[in-house]
Formats: structure tokens, C-alpha cells, sequence
């Protein structure tokens, strides 16, 4: 009596009728989640502005990525661990909850703790130097390198060896040679 | 000397002028905006006690303290001035506000009980006063007159002739 033999089972190829039923009732219960998710969120309850929305977290990220906070070393109110910074972004969600533009919130915070609150200086007053001097600083390193370029050229010049007088003659016979050649 | 030569000595100087300004200034010390301007206004919780507006206290000088349980030794060295300053000027018109910030209640009412806090205390939830003050550490005090506007702004433990000199100018303004 000679075996039976079984074909391989190819993954994918052959799926018992229980493991079927299964996938058939997932797809079903994925597809009303979906779709009642995307009434729920389009339904008349909703405001349009929910409160933990991504695009609120997004916001916020924004304005505090703006602020430096104010107990640490050059971190933003985003980027910071601390418990300030944490009541900081809390205060500015509740802001942009109530309406607040990204402006009115970082000037209700400089109006509390000053520039220093600001990570990016204002262009006035004394932080002028700080807007100002890179520029400087390239136009005066620009006139250096100019000026260094101009007198290493000059400098060639000056240390060319004299012109030779008997060559010198020389060239001057043949140029007037020339002239009296090529004239009428 | 030629000029060309004097060139770059010169121009060393704002850099120097520049790096004196920086080493002469604290880079951890942030001046508040708020010192004579209008105190923001604000509602405490006391603890076990009715709470506290700022609003209802017009008209009259205020001493407005920022502490917590866990700003050890500042806040502990201070604490004992800021209950005999109480003690003394409490018949004098003078109010006195505690501002317990990002604290434990317990820890809170426990510092409290330690130096035996007879005026006003009480938390600051989500530290809204805190923020509102532009308070970035603690102590801080900020001293207000009568006419509602902060006078002066002392931050790290207060001294005798400090809170005694300020309070003094309060009281009269």
C-alpha cells in the first residue's frame, strides 16, 4: 500500500472556511467603524473644533516651539521637560481654544516675561547688534579679503624685474620699422 | 602710527565693549515688564479659607509672595520675615498673599504649618497667577500699591531691610 501524498499548503492560497468567517465578520466591523467614525465626525453634535484634535496639538507645537522657557538653557516651551513649560502649553491651547491668534499669544507672553521670552529676538533696539552684526561683520571681512587680493596683486607688479633697455630699444625699432612699413 | 595700522584696535573695541555689556549681565535674571504697570488681576483659592481677588482688594498695598515647599533653602529662610512682617503690619493696612506654586497640598499646608502661616495661602492650579506674573522661580515677591501697580519685583528670599523698605513705600504711596 503506497502513501498518500498531500500537496504543500502555500500560505495565501488555502484558508479553512473557519479562519473565512472570521476575516469576513473583521472586514464587516472595520468597515461600520469607518463609517461611524466619519459621521460622528461630520454629525450635527460636532463643533468642527475638537478639543485634543491633531491639528490643535499641531498649533500649539508652533507657538510654543516660539517661546523659550524660562527656567531652562536654550530650550523652547515645546522641546522643554519642565512643569512651567508644560503649564505654558497648556495656557496656550486654552488661548487658541478661546479664539487667540498665534501673535496675540506670544505678545500676552512677552508682555509678561519680556523678549527674553521670545526665541527669536525682536529687530529693535539693542537687538539690532544681533540682527546687524553678521552682515557687518561680512561686509568688513569682505573688504578685507579685497583689500589682502589687491595688494598681493600689487605687490606681483612691483617685483617684475626692470625691462631690459637693449631689449627695450629693440622693440621700439621694429614697432617704428613696422609703422614706416604699413604706411602709404 | 598709521591709521591702517590703528585699524585693528579699533576695531576690537565694540567687540569689547560688547563682551563687557554680556559678563556684566545675568543671563539667568529675566527684568520684568510688569514693575509699574497694573498688578493682573487674579482669584486664589485659599487654603481653608474663602477665596481671595485682587480686585477686592483696591485700594489697598499688597505683598503678593510666590513660594512652594520644595524651593528649599530660599523659601525656608524667608518664610519666618514674611509671618513677622505679617504679624506687624497687619493692623496697618497691609495685605499680605501667599502663592503656593506647583506644590503637593499636603507638602503645602505642611510648610505652612511649619512656620505658622497666619495670612492668606492657597495653590495655583495649572500655575495661571504664576504665568500671569511672569514668575519663573521661586520666591518671588512682587510688591503693589494702593493705586493697583506692581512698585517692585524681588526675586530669590527676601531680607529685613528689603521687605521692610519696600512695604514702607507702599504703604505711603
Amino acid at each position: 500500500m503506497g502513501l498518500t501524498r498531500r500537496p504543500l499548503r502555500m500560505p495565501g492560497t488555502q484558508v479553512s472556511r473557519g479562519v473565512r468567517v472570521w476575516l469576513i465578520a473583521l472586514l464587516v466591523y472595520s468597515s461600520l467603524e469607518v463609517a461611524l467614525g466619519a459621521f460622528a465626525a461630520t454629525g450635527p453634535g460636532n463643533t468642527g473644533a475638537p478639543a485634543e484634535s491633531p491639528d490643535l496639538d499641531e498649533r500649539v507645537r508652533e507657538v510654543a516651539s516660539e517661546l523659550r522657557c524660562v527656567v531652562c538653557q536654550n530650550l523652547s516651551v515645546a522641546d522643554s521637560p519642565s512643569d512651567l513649560a508644560k503649564e505654558m502649553r497648556n495656557l496656550i491651547r486654552e488661548l487658541l481654544q478661546q479664539g487667540k491668534t498665534p501673535d496675540e499669544i506670544k505678545a500676552y507672553f512677552q508682555s509678561r516675561y519680556g523678549d527674553f521670552v521670545l526665541l527669536e529676538p525682536p529687530k529693535r533696539g539693542f537687538n539690532l547688534l544681533v540682527w546687524g552684526l553678521p552682515f557687518v561683520a561680512l561686509g568688513v571681512g569682505a573688504c578685507g579679503v579685497y583689500l589682502v587680493a589687491k595688494r598681493w596683486t600689487m605687490g606681483k607688479h612691483e617685483s617684475a624685474p626692470p625691462l631690459d633697455p637693449v631689449y627695450a630699444e629693440r622693440v621700439r625699432r621694429e614697432l617704428k620699422e613696422r609703422e614706416g612699413s604699413s604706411g602709404p | 602710527m598709521s591709521w591702517k595700522r590703528a585699524l585693528i584696535p579699533l576695531a576690537c573695541v565694540p567687540l569689547i565693549i560688547l563682551l563687557a555689556y554680556g559678563f556684566r549681565t545675568d543671563p539667568k535674571a529675566i527684568p520684568s515688564p510688569l514693575v509699574q504697570k497694573m498688578a493682573p488681576g487674579f482669584r486664589i483659592a485659599i487654603y481653608d479659607g474663602e477665596d481671595v481677588s485682587l480686585e477686592g482688594l483696591k485700594g489697598k498695598p499688597v505683598v503678593l509672595n510666590f513660594w512652594a515647599s520644595w524651593c528649599y533653602p530660599a523659601c525656608y529662610e524667608e518664610a519666618p520675615l514674611l509671618q513677622a512682617t505679617w504679624q506687624k503690619y497687619k493692623d496697618k493696612g497691609l495685605h499680605m498673599i501667599g502663592v503656593d506654586i506647583q506644590d503637593k497640598e499636603e507638602s503645602g499646608r505642611e510648610f505652612m504649618r511649619r512656620f505658622n502661616f497666619t495670612f492668606p495661602n492657597g495653590p495655583d492650579p495649572g500655575s495661571k497667577i504664576s504665568i500671569d506674573y511672569g514668575v519663573y522661580g521661586v520666591p518671588e515677591t512682587f510688591f503693589i500699591n494702593r493705586g493697583g501697580r506692581i512698585a517692585y519685583k524681588h526675586v530669590g528670599a527676601l531680607t529685613p531691610d528689603l521687605i521692610e523698605e519696600q512695604i514702607q513705600a507702599i504703604l505711603k504711596e
